[in-house]
């Protein structure tokens, strides 16, 4: 099921918390939503999976109104939102069970569907007892769970690796990437090596407005339009090197890394490599290279580019 | 109607995993039982085979414990952000109301179930009018989804539970005793204004044994207008402002 918004707006009081957005996700997109806290980002999210009305705009799913079929959409979204909500009181079994129910499953197919739940989350061990007991890392996987039982087309969810630690992280990631082969998926995330490693494409979204659309590789050629080198030539002397790197005609410019003599930061022109340049001039020199880095940009330079004003 | 029921069963479920079911039937039955049996005007001293004592004391217990267990219905859910969860889902926000709704009403029956050996211990001492012990009941019933019905609203409007009990204790107040004393205050249309909001007047009359059509209205009313504004308050979510 694919999902298109069209001029989504949110108003709370007179602020806009989303802004005129459009965008498209197709089906078996992964689509990680990236912006500062207070960006719009879970006002976005509670829209489409029809928990507030916008206040101006249309959500189609699977080409539908989401305002006219409610009902019959939700079925088909499974949804985790912010702080992944559950009831402490309940026993994990229960509330997969009430989830279930609640979304429709035919009564016969419910425990079959929590069992295999368990099973894929890894709740095996826990699965006794109640929410509230268990540690964070489980919770998330309830969470995953509920969101998930009735085998949804869409999967809609709100930081879903917020607080746990780098190993839950990690398998937090690999459970979301497994499930959702064939889903749908929007996720939203401020830490950034998750999505470049969970998402297909990446929007950013600051003040209500998307900033950017595109897939890593596109957002960092955007933003930095020329590569950079980080070079380390040895046995020479630092200021005729610098002069050489400098005259090299692809260079555009040159600087020394924190002072030191050998290492430097070269600058291409925009549309051209100075590598292999740089090579062959360390070779008629007979200077030592080294080390050679192309540097990327990092997603957090482009992060923070567009969303600081 | 079947969705309904999931909510109503895991809401009524959830009254026992937090113990507020086991603490609110220990204490309606202790309370009731005491008064009922041992102490004021119990059945002893009227010396009647009646269950009149049961019946007022359970008019006021019953009055102090619904706003506790209708208080954290919404207020909870709000607080904690499940209601995010809740209304994603393929419900909709009648569905919750009235599951919710009807899940307290069912605990309150269990509590009132559990008087039945009163009754069939006094039915043994002498003669029991079966009809007015029924209609009794029914008042008891009714009074107590019409109290659901207004802590619910109460429980729409904040997420602060103490504030939704408090507040589902003030407008009870009214109905349960100020209208009544007001009644008796005022002659003319006024008088006859507050006597028939007076919750006194409509649960007396019930338990007379007296089905009137009047207090079945009275108490459908109350139940509907709550139930109707929670809903209200829940789809307040959605205002286009």
């Amino acid at each position: 099921m694919d999902i298109r918004i069209e001029n989504l707006t949110k108003k709370y009081g007179g602020q806009r918390a989303v802004d005129q957005i459009s965008f498209e996700v197709r089906t078996g997109e992964i689509v990680g939503f990236l912006g500062p806290n207070g960006a719009g980002k879970t006002t976005t999210m509670r829209m489409i999976t029809g928990f507030i009305a916008p206040t101006e705009g249309s959500i189609y799913i699977g080409g539908k109104l989401l305002e006219d079929h409610a009902d019959e959409i939700k079925r088909h979204i499974g949804y985790l939102p912010e702080n992944n909500p559950l009831y402490p009181d309940m026993p994990v079994i229960d509330y997969l069970e009430y989830v279930a129910g609640l979304q429709g499953i035919a009564r016969e197919e419910v425990f079959p569907r929590v069992v295999e739940m368990i099973r894929i989350t890894g709740l095996n061990p826990e699965k006794h007892k109640k929410i509230g007991e268990l540690s964070k890392g489980y919770r998330q996987r309830v969470g995953l769970a509920q969101a998930m039982i009735h085998d949804p087309d869409i999967l809609i969810m709100d930081e879903p690796t917020s607080g746990l630690d780098p190993n839950q992280i990690v398998e937090i990631r690999k459970l979301i990437r497994e499930l959702g082969r064939q889903k749908t998926v929007i996720l939203s995330t401020h830490i950034l090596p998750e999505v470049e490693a969970t998402c297909d494409r990446i929007l950013i979204i600051n003040r209500g407005k998307i900033v950017a659309d595109g897939t890593s590789e596109l957002l960092r050629k955007q933003a930095s339009g020329a590569e950079i080198l980080r070079v380390r030539i040895e046995e020479g002397e630092p200021n005729a090197i610098f002069k050489a790197l400098k005259g090299l005609p692809s260079t555009a410019q040159v600087g020394f890394i924190d002072g030191q003599q050998d290492r430097f930061e070269i600058q291409c022109q925009s549309g051209s490599n100075a590598a292999r340049e740089v090579f062959q001039l360390c070779v008629e020199q007979k200077w030592v290279l080294t080390e050679m880095i192309p540097f990327e940009t990092k997603l957090e330079d482009i992060f923070r580019k567009l969303t600081t004003n | 109607m079947h969705t309904i029921w999931i909510v109503t069963k895991r809401e009524f479920r959830s009254f026992f995993d937090s113990l507020i079911a086991y603490v609110m039937l220990i204490l309606f039955l202790g309370i009731s039982g005491f008064f009922t049996w041992l102490f004021g005007t119990d059945v002893f001293l009227i010396g009647q085979a009646s269950l009149g004592a049961f019946f007022s004391i359970a008019y006021w217990t019953l009055f102090f414990f619904i706003p506790a267990l209708t208080m954290r219905l919404l207020a909870e859910e709000y607080r904690s952000g499940t209601i995010e969860l809740l209304l994603t889902r393929a419900v909709t926000d009648r569905q919750v109301i009235i599951g919710k709704f009807l899940s307290t009403l069912l605990l309150i029956t269990v509590a009132l179930a559990f008087t039945i050996p009163y009754v069939i211990t006094i039915g043994g001492i002498g003669n029991l009018d079966v009809g007015a012990v029924i209609c009794g009941y029914l008042g008891l019933l009714l009074m107590s989804a019409a109290y659901i019905s207004i802590g619910m609203w109460a429980s729409s409007v904040t997420r602060n539970q103490i504030v939704a009990y408090l507040a589902a204790l003030f407008i009870g107040i009214f109905f349960h005793l100020f209208f009544g004393m007001l009644a008796t205050g005022f002659t003319g249309f006024a008088g006859k204004l507050f006597q028939s909001l007076s919750m006194r007047e409509h649960f007396d009359s019930i338990s007379r044994g007296v089905l009137d059509s009047g207090d079945l209205v009275y108490f459908l009313s109350l139940i509907v207008l709550g139930l109707f504004l929670s809903e209200v308050s829940l789809a307040r979510r959605n205002l286009k402002a």
